[in-house]
């Protein structure tokens, strides 16, 4: 116990940032998936051919390909990606991106191929009859998605969003690898520096078990809260 | 582009990803026993059992597989006792900890998938065999654990593939598997999206081949 105290003697402090870290992350990464689903799920439904293509792409290879291999491409590759584009618009200097951007934008671009998948397929199980009412009442196409689609696809989507979300949460333990100091980092760091991995670890563990089963918790409320009227 | 790294590097990838299917086809295989025996256990009436094999899968399933691997590899060595023991043969080859972080990890997965599938199993199925004056053994072997495969296809298909990707996090520690030698490469040419392509390339095959035979095998065993 003496090693989790807060201040100078224990880590206790550091994990307790350290916590705070991953669930930020999380949660950025989650938020970067959201929009990248907003943009690929309606190319995935689109009747275009060679927009449900880019987006057949975009998931298939997301979820095919290791989680660390895409964060090491954007680990190496990141910084190279914005100076390229910065020396179009004539900026040449060294750029360096923090750990952080880095890591939420790899992670977040996994979890929307995810999220893309599952508002694709809350999407598609909504009754046809609700678009054809919207359509018969005349509805402008915003206000038909805002107020008809949305929330009828939110109550079938957040089950599956949840294990989204518990994806995301366990994958940012990934980034770890880039320096960001998460829980994973934190442990290594600690379990370095006194000798003691076996603690450290599975105290790291208890914290990812915490983690997820507060945020069950929570989408639980969510869940009963989308479901009212059903 | 870098043309001639792609060339000169996917011998090396293609070398390394024998690696990454040992590491897959051998945790998979005690993954799935695991998975069967704590199946079982999820179905049996007595509660203390019964929440034993829920907290494995609980754990298993709530905690990253990095942390899981990182406490096997890292963690165990601590034991005093467990470094004496026979145990420390394998435990001290990272080879095989990542196998038994990987076996235990998809033990878990694969217990849920299993129990899933044994409660879906129509009660008519049992009660005919039951009714026909059939052992419960044989009830259990015959009729109920091949139902039960094939119901869980679909979903263990998905799981193989998870632990696919599951297997590149060997390289932490230390094992050069098909993503180890990928951030080798990475990070001596500093060519990060060459090396991306072909490797992820080559997931992407074994991911296809996979899919592909799922899908052969739910077909066949269709009813």
């Amino acid at each position: 116990m003496e090693l989790l105290a807060f201040g100078k003697t224990g880590w206790g402090d550091e994990l307790f940032i350290a916590t705070l870290m991953t669930i930020a992350v999380s949660i950025t990464a989650l938020l970067i998936g959201f929009i990248f689903a907003l943009i690929f799920t309606p190319l995935k439904l689109s009747k275009n051919k060679f927009l449900n293509l880019i987006a057949n792409c975009y998931t298939t290879v997301i979820r095919g390909v290791p989680e660390l291999l895409v964060i090491y491409l954007f680990f190496f590759g990141g910084s190279g990606a914005v100076m390229f584009v910065a020396s179009i618009f004539g900026y040449n200097d060294y750029i360096e991106i923090n750990a952080f951007i880095t890591g939420s934008f790899a992670i977040g671009i996994i979890s929307g191929a995810y999220s893309t998948e599952v508002f694709r397929g809350a999407i598609q199980s909504i009754d046809k009859g609700q678009f054809e009412a919207s359509k018969v009442l005349g509805l402008k196409k915003s206000i038909h998605f805002v107020k008809v689609i949305m929330p009828q696809m939110l109550r079938l989507a957040i089950p599956n969003l949840s294990n989204v979300w518990q994806i995301t949460l366990k994958d940012t333990s990934l980034i770890s690898v880039t320096g960001l100091v998460e829980i994973m980092r934190q442990s290594y760091i600690a379990a370095g520096s006194t000798r003691d991995p076996l603690f450290f670890y599975s105290f790291a563990a208890i914290l990812y078990l915490l983690l997820t089963f507060l945020s069950m918790k929570l989408i639980n409320q969510l869940e009963i809260k989308y479901s009212k009227g059903y | 582009m870098d043309l001639d790294l792609m060339i000169t590097s996917f011998p090396k990838l293609l070398n390394a990803t024998l690696i990454t299917l040992k590491l897959l086809s051998v945790s998979l295989v005690l993954g799935l026993f695991l998975g069967l025996f704590f199946a079982i256990l999820r179905l049996n009436k007595n509660s203390f059992i019964n929440k034993f094999a829920y907290g494995y899968s609980y754990i298993f399933r709530g905690t990253p597989l990095l942390v899981q691997i990182f406490i096997i590899y890292f963690g165990l060595g601590q034991i005093e006792s467990l470094r004496s023991s026979f145990l420390w043969v394998a435990l001290k080859e990272p080879y095989w900890c990542a196998i038994i972080a990987f076996a235990l990890n998809t033990g878990a997965y694969t217990s849920e998938i299993l129990r899933s599938a044994f409660q879906t199993i129509k009660p008519g199925f049992i009660e005919a065999g039951k009714s026909l004056g059939i052992q419960s053994k044989i009830i259990f072997y015959k009729i109920q654990v091949p139902i039960a495969i094939r119901q869980s296809l679909p979903a263990y298909g998905n799981e193989i593939i998870l632990m696919l990707k599951g297997t590149s996090l060997a390289s932490t520690v230390t094992l050069m598997d098909l993503t180890g030698v990928a951030k080798y490469i990475i990070s001596t040419t500093f060519k990060p999206v060459e090396v991306f392509i072909v490797a992820g390339g080559i997931y992407l095959f074994i991911t296809f081949i996979i899919h592909n035979v799922i899908k052969y095998l739910e077909k066949k065993y269709s009813y």
